[in-house]
């Protein structure tokens, strides 16, 4: 009786299962050779072969590709090797079976830890269980998308009332005597906070070439944020820094080469983003894996080669009220009052206490609150923080929202949501029912990585962003991996889709009847779920 | 769609002027109601330009209670005035049992009060009142100010004229100043407030179309100022930001139209003003209104208002002659009552255009 060791992790236990087949293979080497997790290997294997029954069987060794067993090198499902195999020999399956969750803790006394995005996915989307149901028919006329003149703009930076203005009137003409607080009227899609770091230069790189692209040729005024993780000194000291809102956590990182690149910026740059929270893992702080840590990573944010952890929270700030007195303050001060200065929380159920007290900030220094639910990404991540917290966006959306209505001041702090926009496909719809229920515009991340060349998904495909072994070129730092990546390529997707979703926006705008984007205009929207109808406040239909 | 009209005269007419100016309009109309509002009073009110009148329909209940709040805050009937009904058989009206326009000395306590004094009495005295006969429906109060009378009910335009005898001339009930519109906001419930134009502390309203912010500007409106209420008709907004950029913000009127159509953003970078245009445009992106419409108003002072939507997607016409001015959806009314004018000086508004008639009746032409 052969000796079982059961305690040993088994091809079984993986998520990922490679079927390979011997008779389509041509030994081309392909396979292994864009693995980026040595997931599979060439080995020989001896095989016994029969010819016929006149002849003795005889033994001989043959090259296969085999799957490898371990913790670190399992397959994550990325398909690259179906992706370059000309024969279709090779390929990974789910495995319906996989007990790796439970090995990986059991063997490592440590939580697992993940990329991508969560992959328990209980909650169902709420937005895909609204539809745009106010068409304008007769009692008003739909507006022709194609030909009509449409206006995808939304402020950013705090909005004071109007009796706050205090303009004098000069012979039927209004001025302004005061300094006001800085607003710029931006498009209403944000290019999320991914990091150099968390994410390959390639493909910042990527996002700011299309960021300036839309920009300055497409007349599309769309915004990206850096994250934090530095940003090229040269890009500070171009003009296309007018394009980037310059993001802070609670790291600090790469901010030394910003406050010394200031001096010789000529743009200011679009605005300040404090990162209090992150949707996918709220109450969680930044987290970049040693093997992401490449040396140019640690030259922009003047780190040694080591697991970067950045704390829950901003050091010394404990309350809104010192947020506001320190950071929102310097922050201001650093660029003389000129940049917006807005604030991302992961969405909780504390949001609308956060709000309130940012929209009752006697200085008016908030510029936007930017709200994150738990669909959001992240380049890495416990997965336990991944799966088990976070809030879902839409109605904590609106609840924000409807506290501003409560006090007569929707719009004076922009509300900007994110988290998981785009991942039934549509993103342009879910922009545009955010916006429907309050929101002045959205931003996203994730989505980018998509356009990219992501191959991940929601079903737990690959989401190995923690690994650096990033099989497209997205979230490594590797040389050869990222030359996966072609910049160029991955700018032009990333025009291509804001202009896709200039179109669809405008698709959604026409049959409403509006040429303006319908901020809070939530009698646009139906649902046939009760609930969220209930919840939302909008119209329940059957 | 609905039709609507405004005249501004040097002289008084009477309200049978604007059934004939809306007559061949009446393909917008469906017996939903008519309303009109009379300002610059001449008649058996002018006498007394500076004293509030009542307008309002009301149970015999309701008017015993107005009657008496308005006693309890000290104010003293000077004059009453009731239409003549005309009881005829088989005319669709829902008559209110009774109508009463009647004219208020203020209270003692406000002998020597400035007109804003006056003015906040008269506005807390309506709301007072509206809250009072909300409560079982015992009556509607269309105004409570100096100089301005209004009836509203519902029904087919020209037999609720025939109903107050409205089309028979009397030297007793005429204006210089007088809107009106033959049905109501239909698109939802048929209630006498809904009905066009509506009034606010001397700012009257009426407009055409539907406002597809509607939700947006009543969410902002509600808590802007105690007079916003209501909102029966999605048209209530035009007026409440009318009134909140000019009484209450004190804004220029040519304000009023960079609030609810504010230009696109590549024009207003060319401008010297944007700046102030900017700041209007995100302070007050809650007013905006982005429907199809034409909005006819007619300020405190007298001065009447036409704007339409950024869009330019429902008509307006102006005629005029040395004597009048007339502001309507179509010009078959116009020709209606003024065959003479010179048709060619015609002013057909375009998107971008604040129109104002003086008091002196020039047409001003404002370019946003």
């Amino acid at each position: 009786m052969a000796t079982i060791s059961i305690n040993q992790l088994h091809l079984d236990d993986l998520p990922w299962i490679v079927e390979y087949d011997e008779n389509k293979c041509i030994q081309c080497g392909r396979c292994t050779a864009s693995c980026s997790f040595n997931a599979i290997k060439p080995v020989i294997e001896k095989r016994r072969k029969i010819i016929s029954k006149l002849q003795k069987p005889y033994f001989e060794s043959i090259l296969v590709i085999k799957q490898v067993v371990d913790f670190e090198h399992h397959c994550r499902g990325c398909g690259m090797c179906s992706r370059v195999c000309p024969n279709d020999a090779i390929k990974a399956v789910r495995n319906f079976n996989d007990r790796y969750s439970v090995r990986y803790r059991a063997a490592k006394a440590d939580s697992l830890k993940k990329g991508g995005r969560s992959n328990l996915n209980t909650e169902g989307r709420t937005l895909d269980k609204i539809k745009v149901g106010r068409i304008s028919q007769m009692t008003d006329p739909s507006l022709d998308a194609a030909r009509h003149k449409f206006e995808l703009r939304t402020p950013f930076g705090r909005v004071l009332a109007a009796d706050k203005l205090n303009f004098v009137n000069e012979y039927d003409v209004l001025k302004l005597t005061d300094t006001l607080p800085p607003n710029r009227w931006i498009y209403p899609v944000i290019m999320g906070d991914m990091s150099i770091g968390a994410i390959s230069w390639r493909m910042w790189e990527a996002m700011a070439i299309a960021a300036a692209y839309l920009n300055e040729v497409m007349g599309i005024p769309v915004r990206m944020c850096t994250g934090e993780g530095g940003v090229p000194v040269k890009l500070l000291k171009s003009r296309f820094v007018k394009y980037m809102i310059l993001q802070i956590a609670s790291g600090h990182f790469g901010w030394n080469r910003i406050l010394q690149a200031m001096p010789d910026m000529i743009e200011d740059p679009a605005g300040i983003l404090i990162k209090i929270g992150q949707g996918a893992k709220p109450g969680d702080g930044g987290l970049l894996m040693a093997n992401k840590v490449a040396k140019y990573v640690q030259e922009i944010r003047g780190v040694p080669k080591a697991d970067l952890l950045s704390p829950p929270t901003h050091q010394g700030l404990y309350s809104i009220e010192e947020s506001v007195q320190k950071m929102f303050l310097s922050m201001n001060a650093a660029f003389n009052f000129r940049v917006p200065v807005a604030i991302k929380v992961a969405a909780s159920s504390t949001s609308v206490s956060v709000y309130n007290n940012l929209l009752r900030d006697p200085y008016n220094i908030v510029g936007g609150f930017f709200l994150d639910g738990l669909a959001g990404g992240t380049g890495a991540a416990h997965e336990i923080s991944l799966n088990h917290t976070g809030h879902t966006i839409t109605s904590k959306l609106r609840d924000c929202y409807l506290a501003a209505v409560h006090q007569g001041r929707q719009g004076e702090i922009p509300l900007f949501a994110g988290g998981g926009l785009g991942q039934s496909g549509s993103f342009a719809a879910d922009a545009f029912k955010l916006i429907c229920l309050g929101a002045n515009g959205v931003f996203t991340g994730r989505l980018l990585l998509e356009i990219a060349g992501c191959v991940g998904n929601d079903t737990g495909k690959c989401n190995a962003c923690n690994t650096g072994l990033c099989p497209a070129g997205l979230t490594t730092q590797d040389v050869c991996l990222t030359k996966r990546l072609d910049i160029d390529v991955a700018a032009q997707n990333i025009v291509n889709y804001f202009i896709a979703t200039d179109i669809e926006l405008k698709k959604l705008m026409g049959p409403v009847g509006n040429s303006t984007l319908p901020i809070g205009r939530s009698d646009a929207l139906i649902t046939v779920d009760k609930h969220v109808a209930n919840r939302l406040d909008i119209q329940y239909v059957c | 769609m609905c039709r609507i009209g405004a005249i501004k005269s040097k002289n008084y007419l009477h309200p049978s002027i604007a059934l004939k100016l809306m007559r061949s309009q009446q393909k917008g109309h469906d017996n939903s109601g008519f309303a009109f509002v009379m300002q610059d009073l001449g008649g058996i009110f002018a006498a007394h330009k500076d004293l509030p009148i009542l307008s309002m329909a009301a149970t015999v209940e309701g008017t015993r209670r107005a009657e008496d709040i308005l006693n309890n805050l000290g104010f003293t009937r000077v004059l009453q005035w009731s239409p003549d009904i005309n009881h005829e058989k088989g005319l669709k009206i829902e008559p209110m049992p009774n109508y009463v326009f009647e004219m208020f000395q203020y209270p003692k306590s406000h002998k020597y009060a400035t007109k804003e004094e006056k003015e906040e009495l008269l506005t807390d005295a309506a709301l007072m009142l509206r809250s009072e006969l909300d409560k079982d429906n015992a009556g509607y109060i269309y105004s409570f100010w100096p100089d301005v009378l209004t009836l509203k009910e519902i029904g087919s335009p020209k037999d609720i004229g025939t109903y107050f005898n409205l089309w028979e001339e009397t030297p007793d009930l005429c204006a210089k100043i007088i809107t009106a519109q033959c049905r109501q906001n239909t698109n939802y419930d048929i209630v006498r407030y809904a009905a066009h134009p509506f009034f606010l502390d001397g700012y009257t309203v009426l407009v055409n179309g539907e406002n597809t912010f509607f939700e947006k500007n009543k969410d902002y409106q509600m808590s802007l100022y105690k007079g916003y209420i209501g909102f029966e008709s999605d048209s209530q907004c035009f007026l409440y930001t009318l009134h909140y950029i000019n009484r209450i913000l004190k804004w220029p009127i040519q304000y009023y139209k960079h609030t609810i159509t504010p230009l696109p953003f590549d024009e207003i970078e060319k401008r010297n003003d944007r700046d102030v245009l900017l700041r209007i445009k995100a302070s007050l992106a809650h007013l905006e209104i982005n429907g199809p419409n034409t909005i006819l108003g007619v300020l405190p002072d007298g001065r009447m208002l036409c704007v339409c939507d950024s869009k330019k997607l429902r008509p307006v016409v102006i005629g005029r002659t040395d004597e009048t001015v007339i502001m309507t959806s179509e010009v078959t009314g116009i020709n209606d009552i003024l065959p003479d004018r010179d048709f060619e000086k015609d002013i057909y508004p375009n998107e971008c255009e604040t129109i104002i008639v003086e008091n002196d009746l020039t047409v001003k032409r404002w370019q946003q």
